[in-house]
């Protein structure tokens, strides 16, 4: 939330060795890579404070900030440390989840917690400016500077707002404007991206901790399946101090065609059996949305061109895959990636795209692109049929068959019920076995 | 359900006086899709009983979903808004 306007010129021509675009996650840890290592680094955030523009579901995976932030779970501004983890797979008035629990999770060095955007983002961004870094906010970013082909600054839309420095880091988030003008970008389709929607429901902590059976900061952390109707895409919960997080991400292009609203569809979701006493009495705080990159390495763009380099959802570093959404650590993986490749290639002397290479290589030997790579399909799988509709209605289909008592009927035998279970559902044993395989290979 | 005035009425807009999505309905006309009117989250494209759209830019929440349904070249102009405005999350 700090404004600094002050400037620090490196050289004849350039106002900063580096300027980071996008105070989220990504460029703030990419500034504050760049300013430890004595670089100067100006920091540019369009919202009023960093956190302001963006909302996500909320589990940030701390493990990347180990490196970044030394003990930062004594200081970051987390709701509750996740010690409970469910997945649900439902269909109109059935649910079937899995329930784990792990005291583990709640103490040092933890794995994941639930935090509001605009508060994390904030202290993160802070820790930048604390190492150096220099963070104007209310400003947009407008365009590149280029001379002959190179990227050599930003215009943004203050008076007399163009800005130069010797490489740009584009962190921009998913619409990244900048890595598309730098012709990074391909063609864009929206097949490849989703939007979530979300309501933080107030509800006093108390309710909250008897609801969902926890004490203390400890919080639960809910994805659910089978729950959007025709659309594919998933929804989540999220216990935070004293309010719930209630959201869906749906994709784009269904959304656009099957004629169902958003908020209708989360209104559903409220309204099931299986959620409806969770946020029952809960008042809506706020209501946001956001689009998500979801295709993961599939849609990612030219990582590095002459004088900038891509971070983050500008990247399409998101990993969406199902019963994993994260993207605030794989935007602080790239971030920070992107600050060192960054001050290599000024020691060097060389940010065109050769001397920023290394960008790449970075990433490819951290969990970054990695993970990305290994779960390539995953996206693909998750959103096809059989996981969105038909194994939701076929895991509770078994469940109900197992544990209806049918006296005086004889118990059913588990494959005579998986069977007549595969039957109704449509589901071909040949494409289980293929799917079955392509799901172990992806997430192998 | 709460009505959607009220799920609006819990986001902070600081609005500017200038539209940073302008949205040309001679071009919606002939759009058969529609796709930003079930989309868009705000629910800010409202057809009109002639054919056209009708859009006001001010509960927006800069997600980006209406340019990359819209399949009309050229129907939506989309930047973002003047630095510091627009939309101010606080709990997400
Ligand atoms: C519904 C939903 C649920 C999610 N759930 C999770 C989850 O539980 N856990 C998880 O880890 N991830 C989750 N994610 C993903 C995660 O939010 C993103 O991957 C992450 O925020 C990416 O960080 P970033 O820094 O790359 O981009 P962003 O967080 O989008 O930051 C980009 C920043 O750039 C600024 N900016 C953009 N353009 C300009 C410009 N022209 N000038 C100046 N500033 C500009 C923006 O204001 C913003 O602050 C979720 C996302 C959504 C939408
Ligand atoms: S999808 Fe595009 S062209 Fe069609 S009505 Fe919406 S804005 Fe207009
Ligand atoms: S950016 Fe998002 S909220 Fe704004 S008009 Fe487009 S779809 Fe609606």
């Amino acid at each position: 939330m700090t404004e600094h306007t002050a400037e620090r010129p490196s050289s004849d021509n350039d106002d900063f060795d580096a300027i980071v675009v996008g105070a989220g996650p990504a460029g703030s840890a990419a500034a504050l890579e760049l300013a430890r290592a004595g670089r100067s680094v100006l920091l540019i955030e369009r919202g009023p404070f960093p956190g302001s523009k963006n909302m996500y579901g909320g589990v940030i995976y701390g493990r990347i900030l180990d490196t970044l932030v030394p003990q930062w779970w004594t200081e970051a501004p987390i709701q509750r440390w996740v010690t409970r983890r469910q997945t649900m797979m439902m269909t109109g008035e059935q649910a079937l989840t899995v329930d784990y629990r792990t005291e583990a999770w709640g103490r040092p060095p933890y794995n994941g917690a639930t935090a509001y955007r605009p508060d994390f983002d904030s202290w993160l961004a802070d820790k930048a400016v604390e190492e150096g870094a220099t963070l104007v906010c209310s400003t947009t970013v407008t365009g590149l500077l280029t001379d002959s082909g190179r990227v050599v600054g930003v215009s943004t839309d203050r008076p007399d707002g163009d800005v130069r420095a010797r490489v740009v880091i584009a962190a921009d988030g998913v619409n990244s404007f900048l890595a598309k003008e730098a012709g990074l970008y391909g063609e864009v389709d929206p097949a490849n991206y989703t939007v979530g929607v979300k309501e933080t429901i107030a509800l006093p902590r108390s309710v909250i901790d008897e609801r969902f059976a926890v004490r203390g900061d400890h919080g639960v952390d809910i994805e659910i399946i089978g729950c959007t109707g025709d659309v594919p895409g998933g929804g989540f919960l999220y216990t935070n101090s004293d309010t719930i997080a209630v959201g869906l991400v749906l994709s784009l292009p269904a959304l656009a065609a099957g004629g169902r609203r958003p908020e209708e569809l989360l209104a559903e979701l409220k309204l099931h059996p299986a959620i409806a006493p969770l946020v029952e009495g809960g008042e809506v705080k706020e209501y946001s949305a956001h689009v998500i990159p979801e295709a993961g390495y599939d849609m990612m763009p030219e990582l590095v061109g002459d004088g900038i380099v891509v971070a983050g959802d500008a990247a399409a570093m998101c990993l969406a895959a199902g019963l994993w959404l994260e993207g605030v650590n794989f935007a602080i993986g790239s971030g920070a990636a992107a600050g060192r490749a960054c001050h290599g290639a000024l020691r060097k002397g060389d940010t065109s795209a050769v001397g920023l290479g290394d960008y790449r290589r970075r990433l490819e030997s951290s969990f970054v692109l990695k993970d990305h790579r290994k779960l390539r399909e995953a996206p693909h799988l998750v959103m096809g049929e059989l996981a969105q509709q038909k194994l939701p209605a076929m895991a509770c289909g078994v469940a109900e068959d197992m544990f209806t008592v049918t006296n005086p009927e004889p118990k059913a035998g588990l494959m005579r019920i998986v069977r007549r279970q595969m039957r109704t559902n449509g589901v071909k044993l040949r494409s289980v076995v293929g799917d079955t395989w392509r799901a172990l290979r992806a997430f192998g | 359900m709460i009505s959607f005035e009220r799920r609006m009425d819990s986001v902070e807009f600081r609005i500017h006086s200038e539209a940073h999505i302008v949205v040309d309905d001679t071009i919606c006309r002939d759009c058969s899709v529609r796709g930003c009117i079930t989309a868009c989250p705000a629910d800010l494209f409202v057809p009109t009983s002639d054919g056209g759209i009708l859009f006001n830019y001010e509960q927006c929440f800069e997600c980006g979903t209406c340019y990359l349904v819209c399949n009309e070249e050229g129907a939506i102009s989309w930047n973002y808004p003047e630095g510091g405005h627009g939309v101010v999350f606080h709990s997400s």
